[in-house]
């Protein structure tokens, strides 16, 4: 490895955000770049280019970094193909940065506040290369798992205080602990990588840039509960997460790490991806182990539990990717280093998914307990176009909306369900004043009743009469009394629906009504919509007073309704004008009505 | 559907595709979803026959497999378009406007959620979260991810399309 020492890196972002954004080129010219210029002769053949996952800030995709024997590594943003022969021949033949094209000062601040213990490798190594993942503390923990028994491995993880990071957050060695005490032989493990929630792409990071990592939580998961076969159930709208994943196992079965007696550990652990297909229950365990069993994605009640009677009627555990991430992790560093970080209850660090009206959308790691303020404004620059924070929403559409007030709540799971969310998968969705909290309900209520199984009546008829209020409410229908009967309604289906579906689907409803009840009563009362975003309430106009004549709405306009000359005032031609709202989300100064 | 109507189609289907995927998984516990996956991946679509022979050969009703083919919204009946253009409906993405992006697609295409324009070009899709949100509002066309999304640049991306064959 002395070699390595003096190797020139390229780190290219190829998670799905760099790719769409265009890095696969990026990647193909610097390899021309590299060609041309016979870089290769002059330093032989130390030059690699390195293909990473994520690192979390999509928003400013491609993102480059340039290592530099013996130099601390430099962050190039919004690199494209274009650019590449400059920073080729300033920076690495010239050994001069391009000042101008360096990420600039937030990007220390996007990683300052924040703790990457996950997310250490993604970014960092080439997700595809096993020998990289090994060189980074890869399977030492499986190694270190072995010396101890099935019970002292799942004390060890009771001790590091670690909670499922699926939504529920319930202690994972107790899980495990579950499972083993059944008796039998034959039982199953499952990784949870459906994450249905829109608004979170944590788990979809890690199995792009860092597949080993879940493979070894696996590992050790299945060695302290006796399990001998475990599926990695993913959503198919992931496929690049899904090809890595397949690599990684491929190429684990041909190094004798999976299947008999892996690595020579003395135990037997079989795995295989099942790719999902398009069902957000599917995330519910009961609902995903159906459909592993190739039937209709339906939950059951429970007990009977799945660590007592799951997929095919044996003994299942099923954690989330980001919960067999973390056990990896464990084991490289003993529980006592993982419960020293984090809260009281909650411990570790948590990824959360920050997108919507903020400025630097992308994954963001976290201690527990960090508070949400310090997450949006501190990690990711506050929110877009210096607009008012109005709300976050937490957990998806199990989770709710928290006002400008609960801003200071810090983010682990009994805080953030105190302040009516819950933690979920930690997504996160930053809303400014432009947003509607009633039309946000009914959004994530008709995402909900679309996705519902559709077998208990309360979720399936309930749900649908819900959404017909909002519906309602947001066209200007709304009548005296919907709020009271749809918190009637919510409680209903709270109590009775038979999985989390249903019994979360309301919580969206709730925690607006709670803390944004002003705004349903002005769609009710005055047919209005304070934060115009409900088409049918709206009526465009230019506020005179406030418009800065910059001529971004004419630009932003598809239809051309907007006239506007420069040194102007604009205005908007009603007749043409489609209500599409371009203008207004455009507008930074708020001075379109 | 009469029967002649059927045997017309089933004489139009090639079903070595589906036998060989059928073939690979004859001994899997729970085949079905994966083998019904990958003939759609053969197919572009899950044919009708498929379904029968599915049903014979891997001994279930195809009552059984109509259920699952209904319930995922992966699958799908129907022939589709060469260009499977899908709008993400995700939080993020409805927070930023992804509303007009799929009003714009319905203007364009004249088709809406899971239809297939006549020629057999396009077919349309809202779906619930494709895991871009850090690039809000997104489309994906086939396997190509497009993000930050205005009505603007939909245009120019589907306008790209019409152009290709």
């Amino acid at each position: 490895m002395a070699e390595t020492a003096e190797m020139i890196e390229v780190l290219i972002c190829t998670g799905t955000g760099g790719i769409a954004s265009g890095s696969l080129v990026v990647a193909d010219a610097f390899q021309a770049e590299f060609d041309k210029h016979g870089v290769e002769a002059k330093i032989g053949k130390r030059c690699s280019i390195k293909k990473t996952g994520c690192r979390g800030l999509c928003a400013n995709d491609v993102l480059v970094d340039i290592v530099m024997p013996g130099q601390a590594a430099v962050t190039y943003d919004f690199v494209t193909a274009e650019l590449v022969p400059q920073i080729v021949e300033e920076h690495i033949l010239g050994n001069e940065a391009v000042a101008k094209k360096v990420a600039g000062a937030y990007y220390e601040k996007f990683l300052e506040k924040q703790q990457r213990i996950i997310f250490s490798r993604c970014g960092t190594i080439d997700a595809e290369s096993i020998d990289e993942f090994i060189a980074h503390k890869g399977f030492t923990g499986i190694k270190k798992a072995v010396t101890m028994t099935q019970d002292q491995v799942i004390e060890e993880v009771k001790k590091s205080g670690l909670r499922g990071r699926g939504g529920g957050g319930f202690p994972t060695g107790v899980k495990w602990s579950f499972c083993k005490a059944t008796p039998g032989t034959e039982k199953y493990l499952i990784c949870n990588a459906d994450e249905g929630d829109p608004g979170a792409f944590m788990d979809r990071s890690v199995l792009e840039g860092d597949p080993y990592g879940l493979i070894e939580g696996m590992m050790i998961g299945a060695y302290a509960i006796g399990c001998t076969f475990g599926y990695v159930y993913c959503r198919a709208e992931y496929p690049l997460a899904i090809k890595r994943l397949q690599k990684a196992i491929d190429t684990c079965y041909e190094k004798g790490i999976l299947g008999k007696n892996c690595m020579g550990l003395g135990f037997d652990f079989d795995m295989r991806i099942k790719a999902g297909a398009g069902a957000f229950v599917c995330g519910e365990e009961t609902a995903l182990m159906a459909s592993i069993e190739g039937q209709r994605g339906m939950s059951r009640p429970r007990p009977p539990f799945p660590a007592v009677r799951g997929l095919w009627g044996k003994p299942t555990n099923i954690n989330n990717v980001e919960t067999f991430a973390n056990v990896a992790y464990i084991f490289y560093n003993g529980a006592d280093w993982y419960a020293s970080i984090g809260t009281e209850g909650t411990k570790g660090t948590k990824i959360f998914a920050l997108t919507g009206k903020v400025k630097h959308t992308g994954l963001v790691e976290v201690p527990a307990g960090t508070t949400m303020r310090e997450v949006i404004y501190d990690v990711c620059g506050g929110i877009l176009n210096n607009r008012k924070f109005k709300a976050v929403q937490a957990g998806g559409p199990s989770g709710g909306c928290l006002p400008g007030e609960a801003i200071d709540a810090q983010v682990d799971y009994d805080s953030l369900i105190k302040a009516g969310a819950m933690m979920g998968s930690g997504g996160l969705v930053v809303m400014d004043e432009t947003t509607c909290m009633v039309d946000i309900a009914r959004f994530f209520l008709n995402f909900t009743r679309v996705e519902s199984c559709g077998k208990c009546i309360p979720c399936r008829i309930g749900l649908k009469i819900m959404l017909e209020i909002l519906e309602r409410i947001t066209e200007g229908k709304g009548q005296e009394g919907d709020i009271e009967l749809l918190q009637d309604m919510a409680y209903d289906i709270k109590k009775s629906s038979l999985c989390g579906l249903g019994q979360t689907a309301p919580n969206p409803v709730l925690s607006t009504i709670r803390y944004f009840r002003n705004e349903y009563e002005a769609h009710i009362k005055e047919k209005e919509c304070p934060s115009h975003s409900c088409k049918p309430l709206l009526h465009f106009e230019v506020i005179e007073s406030a418009c800065k004549k910059c001529g971004l709405c004419y630009k932003i306009c598809p239809v051309d309704a907007i006239r506007w000359e420069k040194g102007g005032i604009a205005t908007i031609d009603k007749e043409k004008c489609t209500q599409c709202t371009s203008c207004y989300d455009a507008c930074r100064f708020m001075a379109i009505e | 559907m009469s029967n002649a109507a059927e045997q017309v189609e089933q004489e139009e289907i090639d079903l070595t595709g589906a036998n060989q995927v059928i073939d690979k998984y004859l001994d899997m516990h729970g085949a079905l979803m994966p083998v019904l996956q990958e003939i759609q991946e053969v197919y572009g679509y899950v044919p009708e026959p498929c379904v029968h022979l599915v049903a014979e050969r891997l001994n279930v009703y195809s009552s059984q497999i109509y259920g699952v083919l209904t319930f995922y919204a992966q699958f799908h009946l129907e022939p589709r378009g060469k260009y499977i253009v899908r709008v993400c409906m995700g939080t993020a993405c409805h927070v930023k406007g992804a509303g007009r992006i799929g009003d714009t697609l319905k203007d364009r295409l004249g088709v809406g959620h899971a239809e297939t324009t006549e020629d057999l070009k396009f077919t349309a899709e809202y779906v619930a979260c494709i895991g871009a949100c850090g690039m809000a509002p997104v489309i994906m066309v086939n396997d190509a991810t497009y993000g930050s999304m205005t009505v603007n640049k939909m245009n120019e991306v589907i306008d790209k399309y019409v152009k290709m064959d």
